[in-house]
């Protein structure tokens, strides 16, 4: 059984569609038991991060989501969510990931904030990777990112490189979204379920 | 590097595209999913999809539709058209809508796109604005769909949609949409001078060209068009081709 986390965070359903376009039916849970006994956890969302820490700790899913022993999949936010702390509203996060979250503060005045768009992933070292070329692109939108730290498995240059994915035991993390970049997110979603 | 974007439009009326559309062996072309998907095997990077149905029945059908939309297509699609309070913003992006688009309820209030913002994050929330430039050499911004003039000039409310917390402005120039002789490049240029969010190009598209000068004159980083994509015109993977050719960033 695949699970996805349910909390206030947006662009949900999304991933629940990517996840039956690949052939598996995800429960959309916020039910501790549920999410330990699930085969694989996808931890998604758009939103604002201390509004989710806050839902997350009041709702006793932090301590859940820590403990969890299954291969767990954080997109976008869920990403940021899985770090130390993020700059945006400044604010705590779950520390699974020892690094810290910033705001895109580009010089280059080509470089707009939000990062929205298909940018290119590159050193990629994980099996989540497997099939995927080098330079492939994926779907951004995000105005905050995780720098590049040794859990990095994929790179992403804007105003230079950031961690376009992250990885540590059973915790695995995209920023960009797989459930929106096509034929190569679908794949990356593909290896992930068969971890 | 970041890829310029290429974004075919789609207007829906009850459920249907109401522009007729025409590909070769293309068996509903009024099925707005069916053509989204086609869109993007053929590299679109993502979609938008404006609804144009005025009745409260007509609204119920287009949430269906974009439900189907986020069944279905595995790219990134924007919604438009009658949004006018937090609750059609919610309904939508709970259906599956990546962005939404707000057009004149965001001019007659303002505090709507502060309100998409802090409820659900900027990057959700697009800004369409479509104006004109006068004879007097100002841009002016028009409302329901370029029928009624404003007070706002087109910079002075971007950058107040911008810091009221849009997350991209969707630019049409009503002097240009439909003559297909290019987008208003040098408003874009400076919009670009003026904002730190995203810019999508809209109106004027006529050739391949058109799109390379909104990306190196214009600065766009996203350039929407409907007629020459649905008409065939121009093909959305040629136009990579030849954009690529152009060292224009482009995702293929």
């Amino acid at each position: 059984m695949i699970a996805v986390v349910k909390y206030n965070a947006g662009n949900i359903f999304s991933v629940l569609c990517a996840l039956k376009r690949l052939g598996y039916e995800a429960v959309l849970t916020d039910d501790p038991d549920t999410l330990r006994r699930a085969d694989k956890v996808v931890f998604p969302g758009v939103g604002e991060a201390r509004a989710a820490m806050e839902h997350l700790n009041a709702n006793g899913l932090s301590d859940v989501i820590r403990g969890l022993k299954q291969p767990v999949l954080g997109i976008c936010i869920g990403m940021q969510l899985l770090c130390r702390h993020s700059e945006e509203s400044d604010v705590d996060c779950l520390g699974i990931f020892d690094a810290d979250v910033v705001r895109f503060n580009p010089t280059n005045p080509e470089l707009k904030v939000p990062h929205m768009g298909w940018n290119q992933i590159r050193n990629m070292k994980s099996p989540l990777f497997d099939g995927v070329n080098e330079g492939s692109f994926v779907y951004y939108v995000h105005s905050y990112h995780a720098q590049v730290c040794p859990y990095t498995i994929a790179v992403t240059e804007y105003d230079g490189p950031y961690s376009a994915a992250l990885h540590k035991d059973n915790f695995y993390a995209t920023q960009f979204h797989p459930e929106k970049s096509g034929s190569v997110g679908e794949q990356i979603l593909k290896n992930f379920l068969e971890l | 590097m970041l890829a310029k974007r290429i974004i075919p439009c789609l207007d829906v009326k009850d459920g249907h595209t109401v522009k007729g559309v025409q590909f070769v062996n293309f068996r509903d072309a009024g099925d707005p999913v069916e053509l989204g998907k086609q869109y993007s095997q053929m590299g679109a990077d993502e979609l938008v999809y404006l609804d144009i149905t005025a009745s409260h029945e007509g609204r119920h059908t287009f949430t269906e539709l974009v439900r189907r939309i986020a069944s279905e297509v595995n790219i990134p699609f924007t919604v438009g058209g009658g949004i006018s309070e937090l609750a059609d913003v919610e309904r939508l992006l709970s259906a599956g809508a990546d962005k939404v688009s707000v057009n004149s309820a965001a001019i007659r209030r303002p505090e709507l796109i502060s309100e998409i913002a802090s409820r659900f994050g900027c990057q959700e929330c697009v800004v369409a604005i479509d104006a004109r430039l006068e004879d007097d050499g100002t841009w002016r911004c028009y409302l329901n769909g370029g029928r009624i003039p404003t007070e706002h000039n087109l910079f002075d409310w971007a950058l107040e949609a911008q810091e009221r917390g849009a997350g991209e402005i969707l630019f049409t120039s009503m002097n240009h949409d439909g003559e297909k002789k290019g987008f208003a490049n040098e408003a874009l240029a400076r919009l670009h001078e003026t904002l730190s969010i995203p810019i999508i190009a809209s109106g004027g598209a006529g050739t391949m060209e058109h799109f390379r000068d909104a990306f190196t004159i214009g600065h766009a980083d996203a350039a929407l068009a409907a007629s020459v994509f649905h008409f065939g015109e121009i093909p959305i993977h040629d136009l990579k081709e030849y954009l690529l050719k152009e060292n224009i960033a482009i995702r293929i």
